[in-house]
């Protein structure tokens, strides 16, 4: 008998006494006190006395212009630093006495962190200042993918299938987007049929899972690698023969009117492509249908309990199907921003493992869509940020830089989250 | 996500009779053998490959448009394109019966071999991770640690050969142990997910490697593109373990030492059946009295080493530097190796041969066939998918249903 991926988790650890008394916690003051104290060091020792950072905010669209902010480096960095490392004291007293921070808390700390770290990154460039708004507004972008990714794995996840497969569902509807968007001259037609080619995906899962009983973890991995040698062998072979099959399409960014002129919120939220608005909605109607619906109740029974499921009446492996199919589908969408919505041409594996980290994401935004938008952004703010601390240059090496957010989401795992659990009866085929 | 999948085996399946001796009885002993399977599955897999491949033929294609009027020719392009993808992998994996000499000949086969001993390294340690119910997707970033680590000790220290050789793997197996005894730490003390932690170690790693090559002490000089370090000398590289006319070196054998090592740890050992224990109902053995605690670190540890040994075969063995790239996509394609080898160290070995062949034969395709290397990823995950649903199979070949079932799991 072998054994299967285990998540000890979810067998619930007896010894963490939910119930009475909340136990002493040290983790989450710990790790914020860690973070603060080599942000107070590292930063400070990077950062020279006598430069100043310049943080821009305006766009031309705006309805007024807010001005250029223009601070001493050194200062503010110490400054910043020095309020996070008061957050986590004051988390610590919190946790001494049995209790947690509200969510404001970690909110003020990253803000303070991330402020740092541009004051340094900034720090003494005189002709250019940090776009503040640009950042947040390829941040958002960047994120696209992770968070239809992540959505995509907690629709599955939550009726009780593993999708690792999401990372080959994001690269089947970049493919499918770019060759039909390609054959129709549109990139709309490309992102519409998008979802097709990730839910085929999500229908190979589904079936393995549901019918063959095989180990969805085995087959999520497993298509990752068959769609990574399928789209790589039509891309190297047909559409390398025919260039027309693969253009590289653009979708416009619609500007919403009068709320795209608010400044920094409307560049940032209001003038992208569709596919970023319909990431709203799927976000929203994902969110409330899980938890608000009879649908949304219904799955998640079969992902939590799926015996109590079919004894009322719940077809198990029927809604798990669906589900799969229809996380799928989101993967799908998600995977047409590679192509037709950055005005791209298909690549070979050009996902780069995004489908990873919109796992990654899933895990930290603990199973919600709500969560999956949080961490999503996190991770697309991290790649935006690597992106223009590239353009302007800086004095931390670059791969420090880029690895910051790893080891933050490392960090944040370890000290924050903790144990996160998976829906009970995940990985575990139903039979009757 | 946690229960064993006991119910996996037919839950009434009747007794086996007596064995009699007689054919019939011979006959479905062979079609019901999971051996049977694992070989339809291949040849499945190889079918759909060649359809694909007959499919984007641009002769094919052209013989297609006057299919009606002379199918012949459609069949012989069709044929010829199969022809030349098949006899391409038998010959880049195999033996190549072209060749005038006997070392020519049976060079490809020792090619699937050194391309197999990275696998059998990483497939090993993420077995053991999978039998203790982890999912450790971070061999990349193990192997890249350790490989530099390794790489390190090779290049800058001045040693006499044994001793520098034995440093230079003692390295790769640290470094990799090391980045290998984070997640393991984490998921212990802290319950952080080691599928997070592993996937962001990958990319911390990656970064880490891209700078170090960007250092003066790993750079051999400034005028390069590709970020490359100075060769390991050759008292820390693996011997060739068949002379100078092959790549096969004695990291193959001590990668078979290490699949032997497993075995025993697994199933011999006391910590191996605490392992095998929490893999099973963790909850069970810490009733049991068994420390979760230090098995799960352990078998992080372990895996971490092993994945870093096979850095040690590209850094000391076959690329002899280290590079921002080296490993390749080793890590990811060991989930799949110890997946397809059920997590045991005999099929792991064996899976790792397998891919190793498919790898093997990537050069040979392109040169023979015209096919880059990505109808080796189909050929590699229509195996697994295959082979991890048994009843599919069946179902392909009309095979009968056997009594007792193996389940694949991770």
């Amino acid at each position: 008998m072998s054994a299967p991926v285990v998540e000890p988790d979810a067998l619930a650890h007896p010894e963490s006494g939910e119930g009475r008394k909340r136990p002493r916690s040290y983790k989450g003051p710990i790790a914020l006190g860690v973070i603060a104290l080599v942000a107070l060091v590292g930063l400070g020792f990077f950062t020279s006395s006598d430069t100043e950072t310049t943080f821009s905010f305006a766009k031309n669209s705006d309805f007024f212009t807010i001005p250029d902010l223009t601070v001493p480096s050194l200062m503010a960095v110490i400054v910043l630093t020095v309020i996070a490392l008061l957050l986590a004291v004051y988390s610590l007293v919190l946790a001494t006495n049995h209790r947690k921070p509200g969510i404001w808390l970690p909110v003020v700390y990253g803000i303070a962190i991330i402020g740092a770290l541009l004051t340094t990154a900034g720090a003494g460039r005189d002709n250019t200042s940090i776009q503040f708004t640009s950042l947040l507004t390829s941040s958002l972008f960047l994120a696209v993918p992770l968070v239809f990714g992540a959505l995509a794995g907690t629709i599955c996840e939550r009726s009780g299938i593993v999708n690792i497969a999401i990372e080959g569902q994001l690269l089947a509807g970049a493919f499918l987007a770019a060759l039909v968007g390609s054959m129709a001259g549109n990139a709309y037609i490309g992102m519409v049929v998008a979802p097709l080619a990730g839910a085929a995906v999500g229908a190979i899962l589904a079936v393995f899972a549901t019918k063959y009983w095989v180990d969805q973890i085995v087959v999520g991995v497993v298509l990752n690698l068959l769609v990574l040698g399928l789209t790589g062998f039509f891309f190297n072979t047909v559409m390398s023969d025919n260039p027309n099959l693969n253009q590289s399409l653009n979708m416009q960014s619609i500007d919403i009117p009068v709320l795209s002129s608010i400044p920094i919120i409307g560049p940032v939220l209001f003038q992208q492509n569709l596919l970023v608005y319909i990431l709203y909605v799927t976000v929203i109607v994902t969110q409330i249908m899980l938890f608000k619906s009879r649908w949304g109740l219904r799955v998640r029974a079969v992902g939590e309990h799926p015996k109590a499921a079919d004894t009322v009446g719940i077809k198990v492996n029927r809604t798990r199907l669906r589900n799969t199919i229809l996380g799928g589908a989101v993967a799908g969408l998600g995977g047409a921003f590679f192509t037709v919505a950055s005005g791209l041409a298909f690549g070979n594996n050009m996902s780069a493992g995004k489908g990873y980290i919109a796992l990654a994401a899933m895990i930290l935004g603990r199973w919600s869509p709500r969560g999956a938008l949080v961490a999503a952004l996190l991770f697309g703010f991290a790649d935006a940020l690597r992106v223009q601390l590239g353009i302007i240059g800086s004095d931390i090496p670059s791969e420090f830089l880029a690895m910051t957010p790893y080891l933050a989401t490392i960090l944040a795992v370890a000290g924050l989250v903790g144990h996160s659990r998976a829906p009970a009866a995940e990985n575990i085929p139903y039979k009757k | 996500m946690s229960e064993q999948p006991v119910t996996q085996t037919p839950p009434e399946a009747p007794e086996p009779e007596a064995p009699r001796r007689d054919w019939g009885t011979a006959w479905r002993h062979v079609v019901e053998s999971s051996g049977l399977v694992v070989a339809m599955a291949i040849l499945a897999a190889l079918l759909i490959a060649g359809l694909l491949v007959i499919i984007v033929d641009p002769a094919v294609q052209d013989a297609a448009k006057y299919f009606f009027a002379q199918p012949a020719d459609f069949f012989k392009a069709a044929w010829d394109a199969l022809w030349s993808v098949y006899s391409a992998i038998f010959q880049g994996a195999v033996v190549n019966l072209d060749s005038s000499t006997f070392a020519g000949t049976i060079r490809p086969f020792t090619q699937t071999l050194t391309q197999a001993t990275p696998l059998i390294f990483a497939g090993l340690g993420l077995g053991i991770g999978f039998r203790a119910g982890m999912f450790n997707i971070g061999a990349q970033g193990q192997l890249l640690i350790g490989a530099t680590l390794g790489a390190y000790i090779g290049f800058a220290w001045d040693l006499p050969f044994p001793l520098h050789l034995v440093l230079a793997i003692l390295g790769c197996a640290v470094g990799g142990a090391i980045w290998g005894f984070i997640p393991g730490i984490l998921k212990a003390k802290t319950g952080a997910h080691e599928v997070i932690v592993t996937i962001m170690l990958n990319y911390i790693a990656l970064n880490l490697v891209a700078w170090l090559l960007s250092l003066d002490a790993f750079k051999v000089n400034d005028v390069q593109s590709n970020p490359k370090s100075p060769l390991v000398e050759t008292s820390a590289q693996y011997p060739l373990l068949l002379g100078g006319n092959f790549n096969l070196h004695w990291g193959f054998v001590l990668a078979l030492v290490c699949a032997w090592g497993v075995w025993w740890l697994m199933e011999r050992s006391t910590l191996g059946f605490e392992i095998r224990a929490a893999g099973a109902n963790a909850r069970a053995a810490r009733t049991a009295g068994m420390s979760v605690t230090k098995t799960t670190i352990l078998v992080m540890t372990i895996a971490g080493a092993l994945a870093g040994l096979a850095g040690s075969t590209f850094v000391l063995g076959t690329e002899k530097a280290l590079t921002d790239a080296t490993g390749g996509t080793v890590g990811f394609d060991a989930i799949t190796v110890a997946l397809l080898g059920r997590s045991r160290p005999v099929g792991t070995v064996f899976a790792a041969i397998l891919f190793g062949g498919l790898q093997a034969a990537g050069p040979t395709l392109q040169t023979q066939a015209d096919l880059r290397p990505d109808i080796i990823f189909v050929i590699q995950a229509l195996v697994v998918l295959f082979i991890a649903a048994p009843p599919l199979v069946r179902t392909m070949f009309r095979l009968p249903v056997p009594a007792h079932e193996k389940v694949v799991a991770a």
